[in-house]
């Protein structure tokens, strides 16, 4: 199938177009495109012939920066890869580290990292059904959506004073605990967020219009979206059950009782579907999680050498002031070592290949970035459709231009 | 379905490639195994193929630099994962600085395509075969490879970039 590799638009045979054929630049900046992507459309009418893409608009040199910082310093990088559920990439990256180093995570860190972990995976895939709302006309659900999603970002306030970028967490745990006000929005989230989302859910799931712009949109079968690398929601639309919550459990996710949805399509409505269920799972988890957290208030692993202790300690203790000044200055001795280590992301496996030769920083650090994996498959799947269509496939894919350039 | 283990898979490789494989070790639970450069396409491929290992998904391409081995600086790592076993395997190829060629896998896998462009351009690792081996993420007329371990992130001694220019 090299047809289907990135074909300069000057190459595409003339011999299947009837009509006159145009060129049109979609993007790099375009409201319909949610980011920065550019895309080179060759048309013949509305229907797209070829399109080449360009990539790299918003590269920051991620990897190389990372071999530059200390371990605790890496994990605001990887806020601003996939920006709309920047926990999970936080925690992904320190569950790295920690299995490097070979930490022990106490169970209730874990169960306490699952529950942000979701609420971040429901933030993401709500941003992305709302957008496709958006993209087919619907921009009421969209509002609505977002104003759960502040719900979910206030959640993340409370524990670490950020939103968006959150930086939350440290290797090794959390740096305080759940407080009351957090638990009681949590309780508060879970108590109008399933109403909302269902009325959401209600509003577009079986509305002529959605289903008219969206099924056949975009469609991709499950062998070709394996070639390509597709991981995530967009590989269980297709029809592949490959979640690594299940296949590769971190974070004591053995324990939890969930299913992962699959579509049978790999269209636009079936990536919506996917992603419509799994927020229902993963609201399903932080419940169990919830109902299930072991007591105590600990909220990180004893690894001194690498957990940054508390302020008011590194002022008033001798050895928080020590550990604090090893990790600061990187005079903590890290293992040498090789370590690959995944998290289910929003959009698909979220891999770290780490390499420590046992310095303050990283050897190597690469991010598997699944948007710039699966962006790859985008013009196979919009040539033959129109540009509309190719419009809410870009958006159903949810491609994260900070995950896409790194 | 019988458990594959790391044993059995690197069993059955050295069993198929014998001498290509230089050198196997397991960091972390991975199975890795170094194999000649120009055996990498061909083992990955034969990987596809295999009903009994079934390794048919490519999790990731990357490369690191190593400057102190002479004849073997850049490392080509590719990560194959078989979603019927769920086991993992790490294919690495050493190639010489001078000579960074290894043969292309996008025959075997679309999905390398993009992910190859990237080491080039951040390695200069020759994909031979590659259909469009061109700079990916960085801008087409950059004239250096910025991954590689002598470009280091920050020049002190740049003089063009004044503090002045950035009100510090």
């Amino acid at each position: 199938m090299s047809d289907s590799l990135n074909k300069p638009a000057s190459l595409f045979s003339k011999d299947t177009i009837d009509g006159e054929i145009a060129t049109l630049n979609l993007g790099p900046t375009h409201p319909a495109t949610h980011g920065i992507f550019q895309n080179v459309l060759t048309v013949d009418g509305e229907k797209i012939l070829n399109s080449v893409q360009t990539v790299g608009y918003i590269h920051r040199a991620f990897e190389k920066l990372a071999e530059r910082r200390p371990y605790n310093q890496i994990t605001p990088i990887t806020d601003r890869l996939n920006y709309c559920s920047s926990p999970i990439n936080n925690m992904g990256w320190e569950m790295t580290v920690e299995k490097l180093i070979g930490a022990e995570i106490p169970k209730r860190v874990e169960y306490m990292r699952v529950i942000i972990m979701e609420l971040a995976r429901i933030a993401d895939h709500l941003v992305c059904n709302a957008v496709i709302g958006v993209d087919t006309g619907a921009l009421t659900g969209f509002t609505y959506m977002f104003q759960q999603r502040e719900a979910i970002y206030e959640l993340f306030e409370e524990v670490c004073g950020a939103r968006l970028t959150t930086n939350i967490g440290r290797i090794g745990g959390f740096e305080r605990d759940f407080n009351d006000t957090f638990y009681k929005k949590l309780d508060a989230f879970l108590k109008n967020f399933p109403k909302h989302f269902e009325e959401f859910d209600s509003l577009l799931l079986r509305n002529r219009i959605l289903m008219d712009r969206t099924i056949n949109a975009g469609p991709i079968a499950g062998d070709r979206a394996l070639e390509y690398g597709f991981t995530g929601p967009n590989l269980r639309a297709a029809g592949i059950d490959y979640d690594v919550r299940v296949m590769n459990p971190y974070s004591s996710y053995q324990d939890f009782d969930f299913t992962v949805p699959v579509g049978t399509q790999g269209d636009t409505y079936d990536r919506f579907c996917v992603r419509q269920e799994e927020i229902r799972q993963s609201l399903k988890i932080i419940r169990q999680a919830l109902d299930n957290m072991p007591e105590g208030h600990h909220f990180a692993a004893n690894i001194p050498e690498f957990y940054l202790p508390r302020k008011d300690d590194v002022y008033t203790k001798m050895e928080a002031l020590i550990y604090h000044f090893k990790i600061v200055m990187g005079e903590t001795p890290v293992p040498v070592g090789e370590v690959y280590h995944s998290v289910e992301g929003g959009n698909g496996e979220l891999g770290f290949h780490l390499i420590s030769d046992g310095g303050r920083t990283p050897y190597r650090l690469q991010f598997r970035r699944p948007c710039f994996i699966y962006y790859q498959a985008y013009p196979e799947m919009i040539t033959g459709q129109t540009i509309s269509d190719a419009v809410l496939t870009l958006s159903s894919l949810n491609v994260i231009a900070g995950e896409l350039d790194a | 379905m019988s458990q594959l283990t790391n044993d059995s898979v690197l069993n059955r490789l050295q069993e198929q490639f014998g001498p290509a494989i230089i050198s196997h070790e397991v960091p972390y639970g991975l199975l890795t195994v170094e194999v000649q450069s120009e055996k990498a396409h061909d083992m990955i491929a034969w990987l596809k193929e295999d009903d009994v290992l079934k390794m048919s998904f490519l999790t990731l391409i990357g490369a690191v630099h190593y400057p102190d081995q002479k004849g073997r600086e850049l490392c080509v790592n590719y990560h194959i994962h078989s979603l019927v076993h769920n086991v993992r395997l790490r294919i690495r190829a050493f190639v010489p600085i001078a000579e960074p060629n290894i043969a292309t896998i996008t025959d075997i896998y679309i999905g390398a395509d993009w992910q190859e462009r990237e080491t080039y351009d951040f390695f200069g690792v020759n994909f031979v075969g590659h259909p469009n081996l061109t700079r990916i993420l960085n801008e087409d007329d950059m004239d250096y490879f910025p991954m590689r371990k002598e470009y280091h992130l920050e020049d002190a001694t740049r003089e063009d970039k004044d503090d002045r220019y950035f009100g510090r």
